[in-house]
Order: C-alpha cells, then structure tokens, then sequence
C-alpha cells in the first residue's frame, strides 16, 4: 500500500506542481477557474484514452512511439509556457495594477487562459496516462491486496494534490511588487526542465544524439528518487545524469525565453 | 520558421525506420511479473536497441536509475528501448508497478 502511495504521488505531484505555479502565474486574469477546470477535465480524459492506447501509441515509429508522444505533449507545453511569459512581460505590470483592485479584467485574457487550459491539460494528460494504467493494473489483478493497493494510490493522490496546492497558496503570498517576477522565474524553470525531460525522451528513442551519457552523476549526493530530488525534478528539472544533449536543451530554452520576455518589456520604440 | 518546424517534423518522423534494422537487438521478457532474463549481458561501449515484451496482461513500467530509462509497456505488449554506450558495469533495472517481484541487472562488458 505505502509503494502504491508513494508511485501515484510521484505522478500526480509533477502535474499538481505544474498547475500550481501555472495557476498562480494566471491570477487576476478573468475567468480563470473555468479555464483551468476545463483543462483537468480535458486532461483527465485524455490520460484515459492515452493509457487505453498505450499499445498502439508503443508501436507507432517502430517501437519509439511513447517517447515521441511524451516529447511532443512537453514541446508544446514548453512553447505555451514561453508564449505565457513573453506575453506576461508585456502586461505584466498592468496585470499587477489591476490584481490589486477588485475588477481584474483584461482584454487579451482570454487567449491567455486558453495557454493555461492547454498548459493543465497537458500536465494532466502525460502524467495522468501512467497512474490510470498503474491503478487499472492493480484492479485487474487478482488478490485482495488490491484495495488496500488501491487505498494507498488515493492517498498518494492527495499528498500530490496537497503539495501542489500548498505551492499555490505560498506562491499567492508573495508580495503584489515581486510576484510576477517570481512566478515568471518557476515557469520559465518549468519550462527549460519540461524541455530537458524531452530531450531526454529523444535520447532514449535514439532521434537526437545524447552527446556524453551521462555528463554528470550527481546521484549518490542528490538521488533522483528521493523526496528532494522528485520536487526539484518536478519544479527545475533536476536529473541526477543527465545527457550533454539535456542539458543544451534546458539552457536553450531558458536564453530564449529569457531574450524574448526582455525584448517584449522594453517599452514600444519605433525599430 | 514554419518550414524549418515541419521539416524538423519529417526528419524525426522519419528517422527510426532508417535506424532501427542495423542495431544489435537484446531481448528481455516480463512474465509472471518477472523480468526474463534476470540477467542481461551486453557490449559496453556501444549503443544498444533493447525490446521488452510484455506477457503479463497488466501493464509494467521497464524503469532504471542507473541507465537513466523509464519506459512502460502495456499489457501483452512489445516497447523498444535505447541505451548505452555504457561504461562497463552493472546497471540495476526494476518494474516499477511490481517491485517485489521485477528486478533484474544489465551487465556491461
């Protein structure tokens, strides 16, 4: 029961942290809750077919069809998350402005929330897809070890849950002056690790060459598998050995984001 | 950089056919939630295509700290699975859906 606990916390921790700083990063942007259920839902129902797939999704491109999936669904959050801060480093300060009165409304929110109902869903979706597949094994095997397996899956899901909330609500306290800067500095992390995790995907689907496997081995200091080491998985995208490929993938993506949110800053001059 | 994007599309859509027949094929077979062979030997130095088949009707995730690999394989299904070049060694594998039972260990020599 405690194993079960501990793998479904592992899975639902990484989505839950994503949607936290997500959700905190979209606040006072109208209509966001809806937005945001509507992404789980898409996501949760996504992670059933997915895993009903899982075969077919395996066979497709020779056998590399999974890792080509998991590194597409991350490209695509990671070019949502980039988009979110480009565009939060325009608006950023009249979003600010504005989340401190009581009518937050903007007009461009609306493509903004369609970013975050994506961004969910697909961190739903990816990590959703394996604990519907671990739970429905546990359930279809016999024994009656499955309930109390299945206990522990539930308990596992709400620490995720908690972690992920508790994220939010912390994220939430920052103060008004410096909190776009903070939840702009995790996502634009979130997104060089999503980046990182898809390289690592090509790597093993043999589609890029790893160049240095690993190029570090930080494992017996900070194991990957320990409680430190799955949060800053999930928050930076710490891997204890990670390819050279990895690690040109996540300092690629953090100069580009970078760049791109300095230059959308800079007050409008004519070019 | 529409182009560029969709050429990027094709050429990786494209490249496991071309890569996959010339590789050396290890095989391992998940049974009983038992990995078959417990005990794999394979070549250090060189990449390797490995192939997990899956005879267990539940699914099972192939997954290695040490290789760095996490791959699932579904139930009565077949995955492929690259690693290495790997320094000679021992690298510990599990699955991770049933622990107690699924271990085994890559030899490299």
């Amino acid at each position: 029961m405690f194993g079960t606990a501990i793998i479904v916390f592992r899975e639902v921790l990484e989505a839950a942290i994503i949607i936290g700083i997500v959700s905190a990063a979209t606040r006072g942007v109208a209509g966001r809750t809806r937005w945001l259920i509507a992404g789980l839902l898409a996501g949760l129902i996504g992670s059933g077919i997915v895993a009903a797939s899982t075969d077919a999704i395996a066979s497709f491109a020779s056998g590399v069809g999974q890792e080509l999936f998991n590194a597409i669904v991350l490209g695509i959050a990671v070019l949502m998350l980039a988009w979110h801060n480009v565009w939060m480093a325009s608006h950023g300060a009249e979003l600010a402005k504005k989340a401190r009165t009581v009518a937050a409304n903007i007009s461009e929110g609306r493509s903004e929330c369609s970013i975050l109902m994506v961004v969910v869903g697909l961190a739903v979706l990816r990590e959703g897809s394996e604990t519907v597949l671990f739970l429905y094994g546990i359930a279809a095997s016999e024994g009656g070890s499955a309930r109390a397996m299945l206990f522990g899956g539930l308990i596992g899901m709400l620490a995720g849950v908690a972690v992920g909330y508790s994220l939010y609500a912390g994220l939430l306290r920052i103060p008004m002056r410096w909190f776009f800067a903070a939840t702009g500095a995790l996502v634009l992390l979130l997104a060089a690790g999503m980046a990182s995790t898809a390289a690592h995907f090509l790597i093993q689907a043999d589609l890029i060459p790893a160049l240095a496997s690993p190029l570090w081995d930080s494992s017996s200091a900070l194991p990957e598998n320990g409680l430190l080491g799955i949060l800053l998985h999930s928050l930076i995208g710490y891997d204890a050995r990670p390819a050279g490929m990895q690690v040109i993938f996540y300092v690629a993506v953090l100069v580009v984001i970078s760049l791109g949110m300095k230059l959308a800053a800079k007050p409008r001059k004519s070019i | 950089m529409k182009n560029i994007f969709s050429l990027l599309l094709i050429v990786t859509a494209l490249t496991p056919v071309a890569s996959s027949a010339a590789d050396a094929d290890y095989k391992l077979v998940i049974k009983d939630h038992r990995f078959e062979p417990a005990e794999l030997s394979v070549p250090a130095g060189k990449k390797i295509k490995m192939s997990i088949e899956n005879k267990d009707a539940t699914p099972e995730e192939f997954e290695s700290h040490s290789l760095n690999r996490e791959k699932l394989v579904a139930g009565n299904g077949t995955a492929s699975i690259y690693i290495g070049p790997l320094e000679p060694g021992r690298y510990e594998f599990f699955g991770e859906f049933n622990k107690e039972t699924a271990q085994g260990v890559i030899i490299a020599k």
